[in-house]
């Protein structure tokens, strides 16, 4: 069962802005029936103004909730302003996504940029690809320009993470080797001139979720084990920012070393793995 | 919120009668079977009672019975343990529809152990072609393995004839019966199957527990070594409570299968037919005539599988879908894909699956329920009949 935000499960059951509008200014068709999510958005424009937007979703809970948070974002909205909203206000406007649900997310973003395509008179409703693109995923007919934008939007690191917001890679799996050439092109592309930088620290960039999930995966992986080693274990109490507030249970909350061990050992590695400005205090 | 469960090819309520046999076994009875003194032995006579349960429910002797402690251990057990018995031989037959524990394991045998495997299409009811798997045989074929039913569809495959074939062919034959036992007659003494791995959490057994069938002459390998248990081909102490239940679950399906099965169909044609006559542009996805009395697999078509489940779930139903999003995979299920089952409706598929402890009354509210939330969730799909206009068929609608 996934995990969705009581947001996710609002505008899953009670979709806002669901319908048609016959006499659109803007209509823009992204998806199919074949890949399992389709949506289509219509848009009503007065003196640039968002005025109206109403949705058609195929999909699962959240691609429903992704179309009917999309409309409620945008409604209000100047044409310029609507532009620059990402996949990420979608995700973020629902208390986050399920990380294999991302691309729900991508899939709104694509269906208001045709719908302002449309809307200026550029292409009809449904997206076309440039023939300057290469076709990478056969299984979803997904093209390089997007798999590289959603990489360098979201700071994708893994083929699996390009999969979760593209799904690119999720079906026959044949393409696997290409999109990891395309997550190395995107780095070389964001980095300065050789020999090329990494980012000043991992978690730059991240969403606040994203991060969370980092310092939760490098407690489990680099500072859990080593505790657990000594009969003693941590507990993640709560992330502020940059200060991570642990408790130290088992052996570890009576061990006289403790206050050595949060400066050495988990500061330290945190620091090294997620942000070099993290303070991590025990709990009162 | 009362709970209407129609899940039961995912899992089954223990039987209050088993939970009554079992009860002892857990504070008072809870010696080790292997133990000198009589207070273990007792519960070593207890765990031979329930083989004897399990045995005369197959049709089969108390010594071929393993108790392991799931159907994927007993289907990992069966095909590794052929495969090591006819180390010189590469080759496995199985079918595109298998469960996981059998798809993914030949899967990683051919990427990493360099076996090679055939996998047995079907055609658009998930039947199997006969011709197609006798073709398949070669002189270095280790082991065939076909589930006896299928546990999305309810399909019920023709495993006397294919073990019949196996054996003119000198090829072990296992079948994954998990879906089957309790609910298809099985008497292993009239058909040459030589392995067969069952789950107890499919006949309202406890999960944790499952058995394998191994013919007697048969060369075997044991896949957890260790102790002595299980007279040296499972180690690891015997999961007392599991095993009694297992025999008890067993004892009461061999008592109740017929009747059973008359009521539970009975219940499971009425949802079926019912769904198809009050719902537009659903089909049935399965065999007509040879199916589990108690599954049916529905698609309803310009709708997601995930979807409607949460919208099921919010009134209290639980079922299952074979669509994409449930499972975190963004391909519809393995086994709608090689029926050919169109997109359409692959990802609309959901699976209710009945038992003995399913009501007329659970069906009646299904039946008034699914209609208008089917409606609300196409009021919300960009496609339609005009839109899309893919053939429909309703399969063997009545």
């Amino acid at each position: 069962m996934w995990e969705y935000t009581d947001a996710v499960k609002d505008h899953f059951f009670n979709p806002r802005n669901a319908g048609v509008i016959e006499d659109a200014d803007g209509v823009g068709e992204v998806g199919s029936l074949a890949c399992g999510d389709a949506l289509t958005l219509y848009i009503k424009v007065q003196d640039g103004i968002i005025t109206d937007a109403k949705f058609k979703t195929f999909g699962c809970a959240s691609a429903i909730a992704s179309s009917s948070a999309l409309t409620e974002l945008i409604i209000g909205k100047t044409v310029e302003e609507a532009e620059k909203l990402t996949n990420k206000d979608i995700a973020n406007y629902l208390g986050g996504l399920p990380r294999e649900k991302m691309h729900c997310s991508v899939m709104g973003q694509e269906a208001l940029e045709q719908a302002i395509k449309n809307m200026r008179g550029e292409a009809g409703p449904k997206a076309e690809h440039s023939h300057e693109g290469n076709l990478v995923c056969e299984c979803f007919g997904i093209f390089d320009e997007e798999i590289l934008r959603a990489i360098k939007e979201n700071d994708l690191q893994t083929v699996e993470d390009v999969t979760n917001f593209t799904k690119a890679g999720g079906g026959c799996g044949k393409c696997v080797d290409e999109i990891a050439r395309l997550l190395r092109q995107a780095r070389g592309e964001t980095s300065c001139p050789a020999p090329c930088k990494a980012p000043a620290f991992p978690a730059e960039g991240m969403t606040n979720i994203q991060r969370m999930h980092l310092i939760e995966s490098v407690m489990d992986q680099d500072i859990r084990p080593i505790l657990q080693a000594d009969g003693g274990n941590i507990q993640l109490i709560d992330i502020e920012k940059k200060q991570v507030t642990v408790k130290f249970t088992g052996m570890c909350s009576s061990c006289p070393s403790s206050k050595a061990t949060l400066e050495n050992l988990v500061e330290a590695k945190l620091r090294e793995k997620v942000d070099p400005d993290i303070k991590v205090i025990l709990e009162d | 919120m009362h709970t209407i469960y129609l899940d039961n090819n995912a899992t089954t309520r223990v039987d209050p009668k088993v939970f009554e046999a079992i009860k002892p076994y857990f504070t008072e009875l809870y010696g080790n079977p292997s133990s000198m003194h009589r207070f273990g032995g007792q519960v070593g006579g207890k765990i031979r009672e329930a083989r004897d349960q399990v045995a005369h429910f197959l049709g089969c002797d108390a010594r071929e019975i393993i108790f392991t402690s799931c159907g994927s251990e007993s289907d990992n057990t069966a095909i590794r343990s052929a495969l090591e018995a006819f180390p010189e031989k590469k080759h496995i037959i199985t079918t595109a529809v298998e469960h996981p524990a059998i798809l993914s394991l030949c899967t990683h045998l051919e990427k990493k152990k360099g076996y090679e495997v055939t996998y047995l299409s079907t055609d658009e009811h998930g039947r199997l072609d006969l011709e197609e798997y006798k073709q398949a045989f070669r002189p270095d074929t280790a082991i065939v393995s076909v589930m006896w039913a299928n546990n999305e569809t309810g399909n019920i495959y023709p495993i006397e004839k294919m073990a019949h074939i196996a054996r003119e062919n000198g090829v072990i034959f296992h079948t994954d019966a998990v879906q089957a036992v309790g609910k298809v007659d099985i008497n292993l003494s009239a058909i040459p199957v030589d392995m067969l791995s069952l789950s107890g959490h499919k006949l309202h057994a406890p999960k944790g527990v499952g058995a394998l069938y191994v013919r007697k002459g048969l060369a075997f390998h044991p896949f957890l070594i260790g102790g002595h248990q299980e007279r040296g081909r499972r180690a690891g102490t015997e999961n007392t409570t599991g095993i009694v239940a297992l025999g008890k679950a067993c004892e009461l399906a061999q008592t109740n299968m017929e009747a059973e099965n008359t009521t539970v169909k009975a219940l499971r044609d009425r949802l079926e037919t019912g769904i198809l006559q009050a719902i537009p542009h659903t089909r049935v996805n399965g065999d007509p005539e040879n199916r589990l009395p108690n599954t049916t697999n529905i698609s309803f078509g310009y709708v997601e599988g995930e979807a409607i489940l949460l919208m099921m779930d919010q009134v209290g139903i639980c079922a299952s879908s074979g669509s994409a999003c449930t499972s975190g995979s963004l391909e519809p299920s393995h086994v709608l894909m090689a029926m050919n089952v169109p997109f359409t409706f692959a990802h609309g598929s959901i699976r209710f699956s009945l038992s003995r402890f399913t009501t007329q009354e659970d069906i009646d509210f299904v039946l008034q329920t699914m209609p208008s939330l089917i409606e609300n969730l196409r009021t919300l799909s960009p496609f339609s009949e005009e839109k899309e206009a893919p053939a429909i068929t309703k399969r063997f609608a009545k």
